[in-house]
């Protein structure tokens, strides 16, 4: 197993991610700065949160365009895991790798608080770690989380079960209460709430955990 | 040349900010407005001194980079 985590300007949960990673590992997670351009070698690439380019134009608009983005688009196509936490999950969104955007979040308010999580699917690299309809907690921080779609490409992600997960009461304004979702082949994740802050007791919990030990089993 | 883009968010897209100057512009005795929407307006110049091309051009930035058409629409203006 080897990961790394992209780092734009203004990234700010990219070394929380990075600790989250190595915690499972229990190896070195490199560092892979925005205008790199290689990514061969990776099992797993982490998009972190933060506020790439200051949110400037779109939210992840700009790390979206940046050079690294077309060698994450080619690990996922190649069948590499990608997993988009918050900031990471609107560029993802923002490169096509996965359908929808992040809106405004529809009381105009930044939202920084826990949230319960409603796990919709268990049997994927991501979430095996976890039963469906587990009820996890873990800390949301964005101004930027609405979850939109056409009706169309909702009806496709309802139909196709990539919902991974539903805000339990949802605080954004997401449509269907989406917190994360899954791309079509089930190796790319995006999802607002922040796992990696979840890895330790003396944090506040650890219900984020299981994800990163899944990623590491489901290379392994 | 110069060139302006109009990015709007869709018809039957939420606009929550859109809204919020709505309810701003009623507490502030504006009465009669039924309905606000807010986008971004881009100013552009171009090296290109042909309209046609200069279109051609800034019609793939704005599918690339200055809109995200799951939720804009984008208009262009070239100035004479």
């Amino acid at each position: 197993m080897k990961a790394c985590v992209i780092v734009f300007p203004a990234s700010n949960c990219d070394r929380d991610m990075q600790v989250a990673l190595e915690r499972s590992m229990g190896a070195k997670v490199d560092m892979v700065w925005h205008r790199e351009h290689d990514l061969s070698g990776y099992d797993l690439v982490a998009v972190p949160g933060g506020f790439s380019y200051g949110d400037y134009l779109r939210c992840g608009a700009m790390a979206a365009r940046s050079p690294i983005m077309d060698a994450v688009k080619a690990h996922a196509d190649n069948g590499g895991l990608v997993l988009g936490v918050c900031n990471g999950f609107q560029v993802l969104c923002e490169a096509g790798l996965l359908p929808g955007v992040l809106m405004r979040n529809a009381n105009l308010k930044f939202i920084c608080k826990d949230v319960e999580l409603m796990v919709e699917r268990a049997d994927t690299a991501f979430t095996n770690g976890y039963e469906v309809c587990d009820v996890i907690r873990v800390p949301v921080a964005h101004h930027d989380g609405n979850f939109f779609a056409d009706e169309e490409t909702l009806n496709r992600i309802e139909g196709e079960g990539q919902v991974a997960f539903r805000y339990v009461d949802n605080p954004n304004g997401s449509l269907n209460s989406i917190a994360g979702i899954l791309n079509e082949k089930g190796n790319v994740l995006g999802m607002m709430p922040h796992p990696e802050r979840l890895v330790d007791e003396q944090l506040g919990g650890t219900d984020g955990k299981p994800m990163f030990d899944a990623l590491i089993k489901a290379v392994a | 040349m110069k060139a302006t883009v109009h990015v709007t968010l869709k018809n039957g897209v939420l606009d929550p900010q859109g809204k919020a100057i709505g309810h701003t512009l009623s507490s502030l005795g504006f009465d009669g407005v039924d309905d606000v929407r807010q986008g971004k307006f881009i100013e552009l110049n171009l090296a290109e001194t042909d309209p046609a091309k200069a279109r051609e051009q800034i019609d793939a930035m704005c599918r690339k980079l200055l809109a995200n058409t799951v939720i804009e629409n984008y208009s262009i203006e070239i100035a004479d």
